[in-house]
């Protein structure tokens, strides 16, 4: 008992540590602007705030969609106890990504300037408006829990009626902001190394955002066994195991012809900082997952399942920092590290997404009880069992 | 009809006059410090680069078809009918993929102000608006900078060309990279010496995206027809075998 407490102690240290140089580099940040507090440069004007915490946070919050589609558009019931906890990760990634933001748009305070100043040529354009949307769509897909745990009966019976069209458009905005993303870089074909420039780009930004929906899923499920005691089944998690490999086969097949056709696979022999780089992503965030997760003895065991889900986030990760952030270091003609300021800023965001995580599980019907049910999440259950209506947020 | 500047570096003698008409203009600070800098940056628009005794300039493309304006989610860059790429500061929320995009890397930015703002030379706009050259050809002694008629000016370059081969690479810079931009460039010594890239896209940068974008409004249709539709055939699916299991218990209740 004494043990526990003293190791949740640490950990609650190590939060406040991480705050507090995130609020340091915060006032650092909004006094004396982004010279002095980031490594940006004219000739590198996008660091980890935008690789790190934007692609990456959007990508990391893709289960959200993933697994709205296959429950609520597709009918596939058997994964309806893991959508809450993805819908939590998808709502506050997405609240997250807008927090960076703030952070790196210089003149932070036009950031609804989109709203009223269009320019439709702009993959920017459409990425401003997609989070924006989105983030709106994943609000009123939390929204129900939360009305369930305060037990707000009219706003939930609102929420109900409109519910599909919902899923439906929430489902379409993330396809559209998970791909722009990679479009984003389409228009720099003399910049952007050619072992990622590629037409397809944003296919592959859409897919891995599928295969990442899964691993997250398979991650966050084993991250809360171990710190909330609160887990989903194995088998469930064994079966989205099987579809991430189909997911990862579908993409590594798809990157490898992209490479073939456009004459970029022989750059894999080239003794250079970018090959080193691209093949830690693509042998150890892509082909080794897979060849562990076809693997039965592998897929069917909890750590083995894990390992195989961390090291497709990884790798994964290592994908849109190489396409942000090595990938555009040849052009610029320089080796970009991030300042202390800007990574304090990325954990601090990242500490704030775990604690909220973890609030939220403590206070609200997110995960489901292995004994009897909340008493408010029982009521609903019973009138859905009457409606035959699903819930947005369920 | 567009305006452009012809810049032939075999007639630049490094007087830098340029680059100080062009920071009166911009209302910059001009010294010997900054005539040494051999960067573009925010406080200097238009720098003159030497190699040994040969020299080049380096200023706004002020392309045809701007990558920076096609970029720009609040359309605070645009081109003008006369040529000139102009930026809206006010428009500028400060997302910087005006200067990722770039293909010349040309849009600089305050970093040191707490609010910055992207700076770029504007092909002085407002005089050539009104009629007027460019500060930096206006200023020029030798004619290495030459403000005219893009048409015209594009002759007069191939003229050039063709009159004295071997004083110049025989390239257009400008010509058609990117689709072609409003300042054309003739050198003596390789683009790439001063940092041109030689290997740029003939076409404009903006459609690499717009053949992309272009295809939402479809997506969307197509897509929220095609997820409401299976949604559709799934419900009454589930329905269906719901109301079986419903018949199959009630007759073995029976």
């Amino acid at each position: 008992m004494k043990q526990r407490l003293m190791r949740f102690t640490l950990w609650k240290v190590v939060f406040f540590a991480i705050m507090a140089a995130g609020l340091y580099a915060t006032v650092l940040r909004f006094t004396r602007g982004l010279g002095a507090s980031t490594n940006l440069s004219d000739r590198f004007p996008w660091g980890i705030w935008i690789g790190f915490d934007v692609l990456c946070g959007v990508m990391l919050a893709a289960g959200g969609f993933t697994l709205m589609a296959a429950v609520h558009i597709f009918h596939i019931e058997r994964f309806k106890p893991i959508i809450r906890p993805t819908v939590l990760t998808a709502f506050l990634g997405y609240l997250l990504v807008c927090v960076a933001l703030m952070y790196d748009l210089g003149r932070y305070y036009r950031i609804w300037h989109p709203l009223v100043m269009r320019n439709p040529h702009s993959v920017m354009f459409e990425v401003a408006w997609c989070v924006m949307l989105y983030t709106t769509v994943l609000a009123l897909e939390f929204a129900p829990i939360v009305f369930e745990r305060l037990r707000l009966e009219k706003p939930l019976r609102i929420l109900r009626a409109v519910s599909i069209p919902l899923v439906i458009l929430g489902v379409i905005l993330s396809t559209l902001h998970q791909s722009s993303l990679g479009s984003l870089y389409l228009i720099m074909p003399n910049k952007l190394y050619p072992l990622w420039y590629s037409p397809l780009l944003p296919v592959f930004f859409f897919i891995s955002a599928i295969g990442i929906g899964l691993a997250m899923t398979i991650f966050e499920s084993y991250m809360s066994s171990k710190y909330f005691h609160r887990q989903l089944e194995l088998p469930l998690l064994s079966e989205l195991g099987r579809i991430l490999a189909v997911v990862l086969s579908v993409y590594a097949v798809l990157r490898f012809e992209d490479l073939y056709h456009r004459g970029a696979l022989k750059l894999v022999l080239q003794p250079r900082y970018e090959t080193y780089l691209f093949l830690l992503e693509v042998v150890v965030g892509l082909l080794l997952p897979i060849a562990m997760l076809f693997r039965r003895r592998i897929r069917e065991s909890t750590g083995g399942l894990y390992l195989a889900a961390v090291l497709t986030v990884l790798g994964f990760i290592t994908n849109r920092l190489n396409v942000s952030i090595t990938g555009m270091e040849g052009a610029a003609g320089l080796h970009y590290i991030p300042k202390w300021t800007e990574m304090a800023v990325t954990a601090m965001i990242i500490a704030g997404g775990f604690a909220l995580f973890g609030l939220a599980t403590k206070y609200l019907p997110i995960f489901p009880e292995k004994g009897e049910p909340a008493e408010a999440a029982a009521v609903v259950v019973r009138r859905r069992a009457v409606e035959q209506q699903p819930v947005a947020g369920d | 009809m567009s305006k452009a500047i012809l810049y032939d570096a075999t007639l630049c003698i490094d007087c830098k006059l340029c680059e100080q008409a062009c920071a009166e203009r911009n209302h910059l600070p001009y010294n010997d410090t900054v005539a040494a800098e051999q960067v573009q940056s925010a406080h200097k628009y238009t720098v003159v680069l030497a190699k040994g005794d040969k020299f080049m300039r380096r200023l706004c493309m002020n392309c045809d078809d701007p990558t920076c304006a096609s970029v720009c989610p609040v359309g605070a860059m645009r081109k003008t009918k006369e040529g000139p790429v102009i930026y809206e500061e006010a428009r500028c929320m400060g997302c910087r993929y005006c200067m990722v995009a770039c293909p010349f890397g040309v849009p600089k930015y305050q970093w040191n102000k707490v609010l910055p703002a992207v700076c770029k030379c504007d092909m002085c706009a407002d005089r050539v608006l009104a009629g007027k050259m460019t500060a930096c050809a206006e200023v020029c002694p030798t004619g290495a900078t030459k403000f005219g008629e893009r048409d015209e000016l594009i002759a007069e370059a191939k003229q050039r060309l063709h009159d004295n081969p071997g004083n110049y690479v025989n390239h257009i810079y400008g010509l058609d990279e990117v689709g072609g931009t409003s300042v054309l460039l003739l050198s003596s010594l390789p683009f790439e010496t001063f940092g041109y890239r030689t290997d740029l896209v003939r076409e404009p940068l903006p459609l690499f995206t717009f053949r992309v974008l272009s295809r939402i409004p479809d997506l969307v249709g197509l897509g929220g027809v095609l997820l409401g539709g299976v949604w559709w055939i799934t419900n009454r699916r589930s329905k269906v075998a719901a109301a079986e299991g419903k018949t199959n218990a009630d007759e073995k209740e029976k």
